[in-house]
């Protein structure tokens, strides 16, 4: 591995370059680079530098609030904040996830289909693909959705539209576009009429035949540079997220499946209400990101991978079918039990969306959704614990309440967090195998900007001020002078 | 079948001053004559909104700007293929460029009002400053809603004319 990179013997006579903030991920992120005279990586290193504030946010708080007041941690996974908060709260109100009304239920899975579909869209079409499509080091110009719509307009509308219906499947379930309030304590405050129900099914074939097509996509694009995309990044590593009692993928509910680089399993079917005996965090001093690791393995070796590429390693079969052949496919293609590549971040993603299509397809034929029988009640109790498989992994949400329902203790565990080590080993798996000896450019440097982008980041920052963006790139000698400097304005010009 | 105008305030409430987008629309829903006016809100800009400015005669875009002196700015927008692609934020300009990509038709006329804010910080309300500027924004934006959209270039030719706005 390349842990020896994490911190560099002699610092203090290392050129340092820094990439601020990553672009194209969700909220702000740091790459440091220390170079000795050769421009040999001595010490490669991801800083979140925005990632605070959440429990102090929510603490005080009634916990009735909490489902509509989490979606404010984060502009792109409202929905999973939302859904894990609202798991919590039913432990709140007395009804474990068993008693949950199964209309309530499955209107909480239709939300989350269409929460992780659109974000998986959002992700590979407008993220990734400019990079997939057009190479890694191609021109910066090229490197946006709008070049995709010029030189592929099919894949580029697609992912537009299936991004769109993802979030229609959203405000028919919880009524808005943003803020929704569809889970309570205890269910969920409206079903879908027949005519909502009608208004999605009306496109859900074009949307799984779409799905399906994005994952022959990524499957071309890995398959037809296979070398390249199976060392790219690539790192060995544990892998950890939920099933379902049969070992199937699962996003809403489960126990937890951890397996290690051979594939053996380390738990399963673990309940999560004890996910403090599982995973503990560590604290390092140059990142506000903590590092989470299997306690019963240790610090050194314990860390994880969540995420698509973990959950489709995991899962013993797929419970759609279409997603379930592509499963199968993407697992053939390596010669180990378990996909190590960090680029078959993408392939898994593509066959989650699949999955998610053809789920929601699914519930939209099953009566229930429309089922007045929406809520479940019971003692009340002083502390809940909602998981869930948001899009970029496990998120866990923890609460303490007092006897007047206020919140007196929050704690949250956010799929990034658990992504932390395993993008730090790629950032410097890359810098050591890819940029190591060369002079830097920004093509270059954008190559340790795939490598994070393949976890899909969520840095949690909904904040995008006019202005708040630019990427600024420096070049420091031995004496710390800068000897080069590449400035990103947010309108897109450069500087130099 | 939409209504003509489009006023898209975006921006997070919980946020701080960047609130002041999804403020302004509330200020809207409450004063502005709304007969031939739609309202929309988001945490940010994103592809799929592209969707949204079909059949519009114009469209508003209302956000929190960190930089700037006065308490508001408003301009006119230029579909724009800018390089200020990240989902966390893809500039009006570029929506627009999104659409005319999509459709294969000409965007609407497109403006930004840019509200001055200064703090960013989860769980913080509005700074004074920003409560400020947003009063004047959207005493601007009740007014400008109420002229005919060659008046409204023209105000925004005068205030800053922005042929590619990040």
């Amino acid at each position: 591995m390349y842990e020896h990179l994490e911190t560099a013997q002699n610092p203090a006579n290392l050129k340092r370059v820094v990439v601020d903030p990553v672009s194209r991920v969700e909220g702000h992120g740091k790459v440091t680079l220390l170079l000795d005279e050769n421009d040999k990586v001595q010490q490669a290193r991801l800083h979140i530098v925005e990632f605070r504030g959440f429990e102090k946010f929510i603490q005080g708080r009634p916990y009735w609030e909490l489902p509509v007041l989490v979606q404010r941690l984060c502009g792109i996974c409202p929905v999973s904040h939302h859904l894990a908060a609202a798991k919590a709260i039913d432990q709140l109100v007395g009804v474990d996830p068993a008693n949950l009304p199964p209309a309530a239920d499955k209107l909480r899975r239709l939300l989350h289909f269409g929460q992780v579909l659109q974000s998986h869209a959002l992700h590979f079409f407008h993220l990734s693909s400019p990079d997939l499509l057009f190479g890694f080091e191609s021109d910066i110009g090229k490197r946006n959705i709008i070049a995709v719509l010029g030189d592929y307009p099919d894949i580029g509308l697609q992912g537009v539209k299936l991004r769109k219906y993802g979030q229609e499947v959203i405000r028919m379930v919880s009524g808005k576009r943003v803020h929704g309030t569809g889970a309570v304590a205890g269910g969920m405050n409206k079903a879908l009429s027949k005519e909502e129900r009608d208004y999605l099914l009306r496109d859900i074939e074009q949307i799984i035949a779409w799905a399906d097509a994005s994952v022959a996509l990524i499957k071309k694009v890995h398959t037809a540079n296979l070398p390249y995309y199976d060392d790219f990044a690539t790192i060995r590593s544990n892998y950890l997220g939920l099933v379902k009692p049969n070992g199937a993928l699962e996003l809403y509910h489960g126990g937890i499946r951890a397996k290690n680089d051979k594939g053996e399993t380390i738990v399963d079917h673990f309940d999560y209400c004890n996910y403090t005996d599982l995973i503990r965090e560590e604290v390092r001093s140059w990142s506000y990101m903590k590092f989470p690791y299997l306690t019963s393995i240790g610090k050194a070796d314990g860390w994880y991978r969540v995420g698509p590429l973990a959950r489709v390693n995991n899962c013993d079969f797929i419970d759609t079918p279409l997603a379930e052949a592509a499963r199968v496919d993407f697992k053939q293609h390596s010669p180990e039990v378990m996909v190590h590549s960090t680029l078959a971040f993408h392939w898994a993603r593509l066959i989650e969306l699949l999955h998610c299509a053809e789920s929601i397809n699914t519930l939209l034929h099953d009566p229930d959704v429309m089922s007045s029988d929406l809520i479940a009640k019971g003692e009340k109790r002083y502390e809940g614990i909602g998981v869930i498989e948001a899009p970029r992994g496990t998120l866990f949400h923890h609460y303490q309440v007092d006897e007047n329902d206020i919140v007196t203790k929050a704690n949250l565990i956010v799929s990034t967090t658990s992504n932390n080590m395993g993008m730090n080993e790629s950032v410097r798996q890359v810098a050591a195998e890819y940029l190591s000896g060369r002079e830097l450019t920004e093509p270059l440097l954008n190559n340790l900007e795939v490598a994070i982008r393949a976890y899909d980041p969520c840095l949690s920052c909904a904040t995008h001020a006019v202005g708040k963006m630019p990427l600024q790139l420096e070049l420091l000698d031995a004496q710390g002078d800068m000897i080069g400097r590449l400035v990103r304005h947010s309108d897109g010009s450069f500087e130099h | 079948m939409n209504k003509p105008i489009l006023v898209f305030g975006y921006g997070n409430l919980s946020r701080g001053d960047d609130a002041v987008g999804p403020l302004l629309l509330i200020h809207l829903e409450q004063q502005a004559n709304l007969n031939r006016v739609e309202l929309l809100n988001d945490f940010q800009l994103q592809i799929e909104h592209a969707l949204d400015l079909q059949e519009r005669e114009l469209v508003i875009f209302v956000d929190a700007a960190a930089s700037g002196d006065s308490p508001f700015g408003f301009s006119k927008l230029t579909p724009c293929r800018d390089n200020s692609y990240t989902s966390h934020a893809m500039s009006p300009a570029a929506l627009l460029q999104v659409f005319e990509s999509v459709t294969g038709r000409r965007a609407p006329p497109g403006f930004l009002l840019s509200v001055k804010a200064k703090s960013f910080e989860l769980g913080e309300g509005l700074s004074e400053p920003a409560e400020y500027n947003l009063r004047q924004a959207s005493r601007f934006a009740e007014h400008i809603l109420t002229l005919p959209t060659a008046e409204i270039v023209e105000l925004a030719r005068q205030n800053r004319h922005t042929a590619c706005y990040g």
